[in-house]
């Protein structure tokens, strides 16, 4: 089973997130957590300074999470992205699709199962944050730039 | 007919083994039934009163002749020899064993089918125009464009959690036949300047809380279409309710933001969305709609049809619609016979539908949100031909649109849901309505049966709506008048206190013995009730 998963280099942001909150009035911290609900655009004009966006999952229904991701990567911002809360195996693709690029679950994972979601579907018809090429790219490789 | 490429059928192959993983786990007791939940209800899987209901996707309600065939060999093998169309255009199997339903959607995908996203708060399967690629009033035929949504939609990675289910159709004729407005988003491809794009209507739905969706944006080009699509969807993701599973359809977030401030945030969106790559090339949809392009149709056929056998003849005139081409026509095939079960067909029916198919309309079937089926390219010369044998099998009702034709819910005999039986009392309608000239002189009347307030059976868009309620343990009926689906889309209204299961049907041959004396010229009977108001109805019923 495992508690923290990585697919970062190095070594995982330690510095304890504070709220969206406390973050964006004038504190000098470098982690952040966004809770369900709250505006992932807020942390926009600090992503320089960020090097750790938690965001929780209240409830693995509770999609919110799911469009901060995509908004913070979309916006360029490259730092560590944390899933937190009811993180569950069958959620993991998905979340690493938006940019997700960590996740430290309420409850641990089997590893053998994550291994098994990951590798399970070989392409995606959508184009995300992931740098992957989906499937209609690879259909019209002439018409796609780069 | 879209065929699937490597890419689709590896989709659908991974699919049916991830699920057989998690069917596994449930059934040695890895998972827990709370566990598992979440993951079959994403595969179409519910647990209903007395057994398993599979739920198989038929995109955008066209299938060939080779599927039709393995859903009745389906339902041969695995259900008790029959399965029920719905009104999303799907198949459901009532009677089915957990530990069998991996190896169902092994063979659907053998022939290109599955079951994903046909529950849960994703984006469904995604409906259209039964006459789609066939009516000569469309400016394109839509389906291709559903396939590229169904690609688009399906495992989408940050629309999968959303606060509700969400519903998408795409027509593209005035002529509304699937309902297009009681979607929570709606497309209706028009044409402008030469080129085809899509007017966009969002948050419509049925449910406890009816509403007809509102334009948001009317025109939308095609290679922007999933961008704009993404737009839409983001701002509901972040914004729908989720404190309450009753308002969380996008029509409430649209109803309380406004449909000003909405279509502002999408715009907003939009402008984001556009600068990232999200739309497939056109060649993509070019590709799609090669699948798509006319068959071969013969030219030279003869235009006349054979009345001569009375019974054959009034079929035609019921069952019968216009195609595009010369020498051919549109079969509707009613699934409704009068002591039947709406939107049932047994599994030899099933077969002699794709036999049909095969023979005589160039391979293809349609399902049609009103729980029917449709050949849609048959010679008019072969007409007879399809008809004694539609006839043979008792598929050869002839009632399209008329007041036995009746949409309804599986309610309390199948659903956990439901409050109050739709199907006998549709039956018990249909018997009191049979005879067929006093169909015909009650002419276009759409009735439609839910068995509960979440409106599965459509009651809101019926010119007559029922609603099953709970009242002290006790079935009681509400009526509903005036609501419609089509392109004059409108809500139902309630007539006042419930009836009993009889008392309805005597409060429906009221109403409609109103309609007969009042109506003026060719007056159908909802615009008879459009003129004359809910009053007179009322005073007949409670009078």
């Amino acid at each position: 089973m495992v508690e923290f998963l990585s697919f970062r280099d190095g070594d995982a942001a330690q510095e304890p997130a504070v709220t969206v909150e406390a973050f964006t009035g004038q504190s000098n911290s470098t982690a952040v957590r966004i809770e369900a609900g709250e505006d992932a655009r807020e942390l926009l004009p600090h992503l320089d300074r960020l090097s750790l966006v938690e965001v929780n999952f209240p409830a693995f229904g509770d999609g919110r999470g799911y469009s901060a991701a995509r908004i913070l990567r979309e916006a360029g911002y490259a730092g560590e992205l944390r899933a937190v809360g009811d993180v569950l195996v069958d959620q993991i693709v998905a979340m690493r699709r938006c940019g997700f690029d960590s996740f430290h679950p309420a409850k641990p994972l089997d590893d053998e199962a994550v291994e098994r979601a990951l590798t399970r579907y070989a392409d995606v018809y959508q184009k995300s944050v992931d740098g992957r090429a989906p499937i209609w790219a690879k259909r019209h490789p002439e018409n796609i730039d780069g | 007919m879209y065929r699937y490429d490597s890419y689709d059928q590896s989709m659908v192959d991974a699919r049916v083994e991830e699920f057989r993983d998690q069917v596994q786990r449930r059934l040695t007791g890895a998972l827990t039934e709370d566990q598992f939940k979440p993951l079959r209800l994403m595969n179409g899987l519910y647990l209903q009163l007395h057994a398993y209901m599979l739920r198989i996707a038929i995109p955008y309600g066209t299938l060939s002749a080779r599927q039709m065939r393995k859903l009745g060999e389906i339902a041969q093998k695995y259900d008790r020899g029959y399965g029920h169309f719905t009104t999303r255009q799907n198949l459901q199997y009532n009677w089915i064993k957990l530990a069998d339903a991996p190896d169902i959607l092994a063979e659907l995908a053998t022939i290109e089918m599955h079951a994903i996203q046909t529950s849960g708060n994703c984006i469904r399967n995604i409906s259209s125009d039964q006459y789609a690629g066939v009516s000569a009033d469309e400016v394109a035929d839509p389906r291709p464009w559903a396939e590229l949504l169904r690609q688009w939609s399906s495992f989408h990675p940050e629309f999968t959690y959303l606060p509700r289910k969400f519903k998408i159709a795409v027509i593209a004729s005035d002529e509304d036949r699937a309902a297009m407005r009681l979607h929570d988003i709606g497309l209706k491809l028009v044409e402008r300047h030469g080129a085809i794009g899509a007017e966009v209507y969002a948050g419509g739905g049925m449910g406890r809380t009816p509403m007809v969706a509102p334009l948001i944006r009317d025109f939308v080009p095609e290679d922007e279409i999933i961008s704009y699509l993404e737009a839409c969807l983001r701002v509901y993701n972040r914004y729908g309710r989720r404190d309450n599973k009753y308002k969380a359809r996008i029509k409430i977030l649209v109803h309380e933001l406004g449909v000003e401030e909405y279509q502002r945030q999408v715009e907003e969106e939009f402008a984001h969305m556009r600068t990232l790559g999200l739309n497939p090339p056109v060649e993509e949809l070019d590709r799609i709609r090669a699948f798509f392009a006319p068959p071969a149709y013969e030219s030279d056929l003869t235009q006349d049809i054979d009345r001569s056998d009375p019974a054959f003849a009034l079929w035609v005139d019921r069952q019968v619609a216009t195609h595009k081409a010369a020498g051919y026509a549109i079969v509707n095939i009613s699934l409704k016979p009068l002591s039947g079960i709406p939107g049932d067909a047994s599994a030899e029916q099933i077969e002699l539908v794709a036999s049909l198919a095969e023979q005589y309309s160039l391979d293809e079937i349609r399902v049609t949100h009103a729980q029917n089926l449709v050949l849609p390219h048959v010679k008019k010369a072969d007409l007879y031909a399809i008809w004694q044998k539609l006839d043979e099998a008792g598929l050869a009702e002839a009632n399209l649109d008329l007041i036995t034709d009746i949409i309804a819910c599986p309610g309390l005999d199948y659903c956990a849901l439901a409050n109050a039986r739709s199907i006998p009392l549709a039956q018990k309608i249909a018997q009191r309505f049979a005879d067929a000239e006093r169909q015909a002189e009650l002419g276009e009347l759409k009735l439609k049966i839910s068995g509960c307030i979440n409106a599965c059976g459509h009651h809101h868009a019926g010119h007559i709506g029922i609603l099953g309620v709970d009242r002290k343990g006790v079935e009681n009926f509400q009526l509903l008048l005036g609501g419609s689906g089509a392109d004059d889309a409108s809500l139902g209204q309630i007539t006042g206190p419930g009836f009993s299961e009889d008392g309805v049907i005597d409060a429906i041959e009221k109403v409609t013995d109103i309609y007969l004396a009042q109506r003026e010229g060719d007056e159908r009977f909802l615009d008879t009730y459009r003129r004359i108001g809910m009053k007179p109805f009322k005073e007949a019923i409670y009078g």
